[in-house]
């Protein structure tokens, strides 16, 4: 008989994510699709890829936690817990001392504070704006017509600073427009663009001496985390499979059956 | 794991007797606005009603009309008429409903009391101790109306409050006296004066005593029941009405403490609200709290209308003392040492900070003070972003989910 596997279900505001992990805790399937708008379709048509990649069967699923905006309504669920507790979870895992995590999603993110035993201190959300988010990256990709995922590529051959200093997403549209009106390359534009985001998450919290981060955004850019480095003067952390950490952390909630 | 069944509240026997109080307060105002048969002063809420009950008005209280706007989900629909007439959506939400109500001649009091319309007013009597948005507010009625704006004007942003201080304000009480007369009042009693501060006095004790209850363990009710049944000592303090509720309420909760009977089952979390009540999502975070075990104990808010340094052998000076020893009038250091006592007496786990878009007078988060509190008592805090009375402010998902998070956070420190 197949040893048993546990999973977890990730359904974020733009992706959704699963995980299998094994007994022994290693990542061995893991499926992400655009979330849409039937999260319980997504998390089905998920959690099948990642069987596959696991070559495992359903029959072999002792326990599922579902996470994230959607977490209720993952049908194969058997609870739930928040992308707080998620994320903070899943980095932990990789990183056991006392951590900041800063998670950047697709419409939100969040500085979790853990402490050396991993139990949170505080967590914070961003507030009501998307500025800082991954729909704020989305939606200057549009407006600058390049695909999102040249962005990291052109930011890294950025020359010239470029800054942009509004808190709102619509304004920051049109201090984008003004730059290209003053003929800024797109380059400094797409660096400008991730300093602005770094600027939204620094103002959210202090962070504590290790910083790691987390979330979708990292994943498909890391010269941004390259950046916080250089802003805040230290190694920032980051765990194999970034946009995967609230699902590991879930499936890690999964396997432990606790709180 | 965080339970999430939400869980309906437990009814009071005296919600009736509630209902009578508020229905009476109402109609007798909208008799005299008819009838003319009295005179009626508007009032804020926590503006020097006892003077005006000396002096025979009835007294109406618009904020306590915009939380009935807010509770009713009727304020989302007014509001934009106000943001049109120019006042901002960024300034007091109550001001922005209520105005916007009236402009669409639309009022909570229809369906709940079969009243057509807000009284109309006599006199606006306001007190600045708490904003500068009930004068403005007031003021656009009194150019509406043609009736006289009055009012007291008090220091802000107080630690100690200096006894030349408190006599400056009683002074502008008095002061108040020519101008009501002038506006129809009865000539000034100072017996009837004193009576109305005697009677404001006992419904503040009472009004302390019911919500010291909830220092038993499990607590006998929650925050979004006081936000309810304090309604009589905004509205009915210096009157007879009020001490009557506030004895029979006592009794009540003193019997569901003897009981056993506790206001969230089960009760695991204990928990202070620090801001404005979010009042047309009250039930929504009432049912979700009580899913998740967790009972709001204590809150500033409902702390406000317990005046007790209100003494009929020195009326002007106690009102004014009363007035300007508020918690909302202090400064940072003097809430945080409020906060602290809170925590000795009602032992919660948690705070929720409020952060009101419009209210920054009742938003007590925004100069470090949670992190502040966490450090001198460790106790955890949240800040959900919102606000009064408009809900474009609000992300129901966000803070739900916030709110989740933070019991779940609170349950791994008692692992
Ligand atoms: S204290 Fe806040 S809610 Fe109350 S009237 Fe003033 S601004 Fe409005």
């Amino acid at each position: 008989m197949a040893s048993p596997i546990f999973t977890g279900v990730d359904i974020g505001a733009s992706r959704t994510k699963v995980t299998i992990l094994d007994p022994q805790k290693n990542l061995i399937g893991r499926a992400e699709k655009k979330s849409g708008t039937d999260f319980s379709d997504t998390a089905v048509s998920c959690l099948e890829s990642a069987l596959k990649m696991a070559n495992r069967s359903r029959t072999d699923i002792v326990k599922t936690v579902s996470t994230g905006y959607g977490r209720n309504n993952v049908t194969f669920s058997d609870r739930t817990k928040t992308e707080i507790g998620c994320h903070a979870k899943g980095c932990y895992f990789h990183f056991p001392k006392a951590i900041t995590v800063i998670d950047i999603g697709g419409q939100d993110n969040k500085v979790i504070k853990l402490d050396e035993k991993g139990n949170r201190i505080s967590f914070k959300m961003n507030r009501k704006c998307a500025a800082g988010t991954g729909a704020f990256l989305e939606e200057m990709s549009m407006r600058l017509d390049i695909p999102l995922e040249d962005m990291d590529s052109l930011a890294r051959k950025a020359t010239e600073q470029v800054e942009l200093g509004s808190y709102c997403t619509v304004f920051s549209a049109t201090e984008v427009l003004e730059k290209i009106r003053q003929g800024k390359k797109v380059p400094d534009i797409v660096k400008g663009l991730y300093l602005s985001v770094i600027k939204r998450l620094l103002e959210m919290d202090a962070l504590g001496d290790t910083v790691v981060m987390s979330g979708g955004v990292v994943a498909y850019n890391p010269y941004l985390v390259k950046m916080v480095e250089e802003r805040i003067g230290r190694e920032v952390l980051v765990p194999d499979f970034p946009q995967y950490s609230g699902a590991f952390g879930a499936a890690l909630f999964a396997m432990e059956g606790g709180i | 794991m965080a339970d999430q069944k939400t869980i309906k509240r437990k009814t009071f026997e005296c919600s009736g007797k509630l209902k009578q109080v508020m229905a009476d307060h109402f109609l007798e105002l909208d008799r005299a606005s008819q009838s003319g048969d009295s005179k009626i002063a508007w009032c804020s809420s926590v503006g020097p009603a006892e003077l005006l009950r000396g002096m025979g008005f009835l007294v109406y209280y618009p904020e306590n009309h915009g939380a009935m706007l807010g509770a009713s989900r009727m304020a989302a629909d007014v509001i934009p008429y106000a943001n049109a007439e120019g006042y901002s959506p960024d300034i007091c939400s109550y001001l922005t409903s209520d105005i916007g109500a009236f402009l669409q001649e639309k009022t909570p009091l229809t369906k709940a009391y079969n009243i057509s319309a807000v009284p109309r007013p006599d006199v606006l009597v306001f007190n600045t101790n708490q904003c500068r948005d009930v004068k403005d507010w007031f003021a656009w009625y009194s150019r509406h109306f043609n009736v006289p704006l009055v009012g007291v004007h008090t220091y802000r942003e107080i630690g100690e409050i200096g006894y030349d201080q408190i006599k400056e304000i009683a002074k502008q009480i008095e002061d108040l006296i020519p101008d009501l007369e002038a506006a129809g009042g009865a000539k000034f009693d100072m017996d009837r004066f004193k009576e109305a501060v005697g009677l404001s006095k006992k419904t503040s004790q009472l009004w302390r005593a019911c919500l010291e209850t909830a220092s038993a363990v499990p607590s006998p009710w929650t925050f979004f029941d006081a936000t309810i049944h304090m309604a009589p000592a905004v509205v009915a303090r210096g009157t007879q009405a009020g001490v009557d509720y506030y004895e029979i309420l006592l009794k009540e909760l003193k019997g569901r403490i003897k009981g056993g009977i506790a206001a969230i089952e089960g009760e695991k979390h204990r928990l202070y609200w620090e801001g404005m009540p979010i009042w047309g999502k009250l039930r929504a975070l009432s049912e979700q709290l009580s899913g998740l075990k967790a009972c709001v104990v204590a809150s500033t808010y409902c702390n406000t209308w317990i005046y007790e340094q209100l003494d009929s052998a020195k009326p002007f000076e106690s009102m004014a003392q009363a007035y300007t020893e508020l918690f909302i009038v202090r400064d940072e250091a003097y809430k945080e040492q409020y906060i602290q006592e809170c925590h000795d007496l009602y032992q919660f786990d948690g705070i929720i900070f409020h952060d009101a878009k419009t209210c920054p007078n009742n938003s007590n988060n925004r100069y470090g003070m949670p992190e502040r509190l966490r450090g001198n008592t460790g106790v955890p805090a949240l800040i959900i972003n919102g606000d009064l009375n408009d809900l474009r402010c609000y992300s129901e998902e966000q803070t739900k989910t916030n709110i989740e998070a933070f019991i779940e956070q609170l349950e791994e420190g008692m692992v």
